[in-house]
């Protein structure tokens, strides 16, 4: 299979900060707002270098989301940044209707999701907002898997008129897509090819979905492995393809199984060609207090969860 | 327009296209789409710098935004009436496959809407956005917003107030239609809310008061006067003081006509008290 070498680890939310301080040499309509977690969004130099185009908002993410959805009214690309708990759920109703349902052009950009967010615990850790975000209405819902594809995104989200969840991590992770990529919206990534099962993943789950394929392979499976950056819309095309050859998937990521990323791809292959499925995600729980590594490794959403889940939709076909 | 007697000839026309709107369709809120009739009458014919035609992005003229989106019948026949959009649209409100839903909304395209709203207390913080990217714009424009009473019971409401304050958004004259009434019942049974003008003015905005809210000249007066507090580093708001139903006899002092539609009779006696003026659509 082809490898993949960490660079160095990094946070995926620093790759957002760079992108964003980018955008601000690059693009004068993107203005950024925050609900009092400037550092935590690595949003620090785009406030300093443009502190006219930046909005503190204070605790206030309802507010943030108005004014956000306001500020496109006058050609402004607002970028809302905290942690991904008080960007969904927090705010679902001021989402549905200021920004999706009126169309707006705002970015929302969401660090800490998932159980990775650590030791703060499961009122922190959100593990429904791909779910939330997926079900409005012309929302794209994007997670990267590691810092260079998350400032790439960044930047691509941009480009893109329309409402955008932007959803990124708190931990150092492994660094290993390139430096210069160009993010396409939609457009899943083929990471190794093979032909005994898929393994599509997205967000953190990717790394650790290459690790697991270099163990399947000394066990004699060859597995494909693709990153779903883009879980709205769906790649469903290079998904279908994929399973043509393989006969069997397992979807992995950072988020329940109730309406993420694993329930698309079954749609997707229910509707077109039904094959065996297993699901690496949470199991309809709440996430606790821990270290990233003992969460990842106690809720099953690591590469040995990701190998077990491939030994057994294999014996599945 | 500028002649009293146009501006109150056309509220007529727009109560009645208020009445007629609603009952066809047997639902809608007539009560406080009366109370607001000369409100909006003014703002979009005499107080607002607006161009014509319309785009979303607004450069280089006034903007509104309504918060309380239920009161969608006056803003839909007073959008008409300006030249939005075909007057005789108004005949499809509420209907299937119309520009013109229950509650405003920018997903069909309709002109002269710029944002949702409908469900209560978003409005306040849009308008701010929408005021601060005319101050980077370097438009010195006015934004202006509208908000019943009852909807100040929402807790977004008091983070946008607590905003507007500190970032010094003058550029925006939000208005309350203080009429009382919300659907339970009074605003002091439902929730007692204390004073709303001490409540502005302790989170730091200039509050004009207009206490003949549906008078055309008091309306014009005051507006003005919210006008000369602009651009002083403080946000402004009106507090209106209006009556539900207002121009129809049995629908005022009630809250009972908030959110319900006259039958054929109570229709033909409401438009018996507001003849014709501009043509019914």
């Amino acid at each position: 299979m082809k490898k993949y070498t960490d660079s160095g680890k990094k946070d995926t939310r620093s790759g957002f900060g760079a992108g964003l301080t980018e955008l601000g040499k690059t693009n004068e309509n993107v203005v950024a707002l925050c609900a009092d977690l400037i550092g935590s969004l690595k949003m620090d130099d785009f406030k300093k270098n443009h502190p006219e185009r930046f909005f503190q908002v204070g605790i206030a993410e309802a507010n943030m989301m108005g004014i956000a959805a306001g500020l496109t009214i006058g050609g402004k690309i607002p970028f809302t940044g905290t942690f991904a708990n008080f960007s969904t759920g927090r705010v679902y109703d001021q989402i549905r209707q200021s920004i999706a349902y009126s169309d707006k052009n705002v970015k929302i950009c969401a660090s800490h999701a998932g159980v990775t967010l650590g030791e703060d615990g499961a009122t922190h850790q959100i593990l429904e907002d791909i779910g939330l975000m997926k079900m409005l209405p012309g929302m794209v819902v994007i997670n990267p898997c590691d810092y260079n594809q998350t400032k790439a995104a960044t930047l691509a989200i941009a480009e893109h008129h329309g409402p955008v969840y932007l959803r990124f991590g708190r931990p150092k992770v492994a660094n290993f897509t390139s430096e210069d990529q160009t993010f396409e919206i939609g457009k899943a990534v083929m990471l190794s090819e093979g032909t005994d099962v898929t393994i599509v993943a997205t967000g953190h789950l990717v790394w650790e979905a290459l690790q697991a394929a270099e163990q399947l392979e000394k066990q004699g499976i060859s597995a494909e492995v693709i990153n779903i950056h883009t879980i709205k819309p769906l790649d469903e095309a290079a998904i279908l393809a994929s399973v043509k050859k393989t006969g069997c998937i397992v979807t992995a990521e950072e988020h329940n199984y109730y309406g993420g990323l694993g329930e698309s791809v079954a749609r997707t292959l229910v509707q077109n060609n039904p094959v065996p499925q297993e699901f690496v995600a949470t199991q309809d729980t709440f996430g606790e207090s821990g270290t990233p590594d003992q969460l990842m490794a106690k809720y099953g959403l690591n590469a040995e969860a990701i190998v077990k889940a491939s030994q057994k939709v294999i014996k599945r076909k | 327009m500028s002649n009293i007697q146009q501006l109150n000839d056309l509220v007529t026309q727009v109560r009645r296209d208020i009445l007629r709107m609603v009952h066809k369709v047997n639902s809608g809120h007539p009560g406080g789409s009366l109370g607001c009739a000369e409100f909006f009458v003014a703002l979009f014919n005499e107080i607002m710098d607006i161009k014509e035609g319309f785009d979303m992005d607004g450069k280089e003229e006034d903007l509104f935004f309504l918060s309380n989106g239920h009161i969608s019948p006056v803003y839909y026949s007073v959008l008409a009436r300006r030249g939005y959009f075909p007057v005789d649209e108004l005949n499809t409100f509420r209907l299937i496959d119309s520009r013109l839903q229950g509650h405003p909304t920018t997903h069909e395209g309709l002109p002269g809407v710029r944002i949702a709203s409908g469900s209560l207390g978003q409005g306040m913080s849009v308008a701010l956005g929408a005021a601060q990217a005319k101050k980077l714009n370097g438009d010195s424009h006015l934004i202006y917003s509208l908000h019943g009473d009852g909807e100040l019971q929402e807790g977004q409401n008091w983070e946008a107030i607590m905003y507007a304050a500190a970032k010094k958004v003058d550029n925006l004259i939000s208005t309350i239609d203080l009429n009382g009434k919300q659907i339970d019942g009074s605003t002091d049974e439902v929730l007692p809310m204390g004073s709303i003008k001490q409540k502005f003015e302790a989170f730091g905005w200039d509050v004009a008061e207009i206490a003949k809210g549906n008078d055309m000249d008091a309306i014009l007066e005051g507006m003005a006067t919210a006008k000369s507090k602009t651009g002083k580093g403080k946000p402004v708001c009106v507090l209106l003081h209006t009556e539900m139903g207002n121009g129809v006899d049995f629908m005022m002092h009630t809250h009972a006509w908030h959110g319900k539609a006259p039958n054929d009779d109570q229709l033909a006696s409401a438009l018996s008290q507001n003849p014709e003026t501009l043509g019914d659509y």
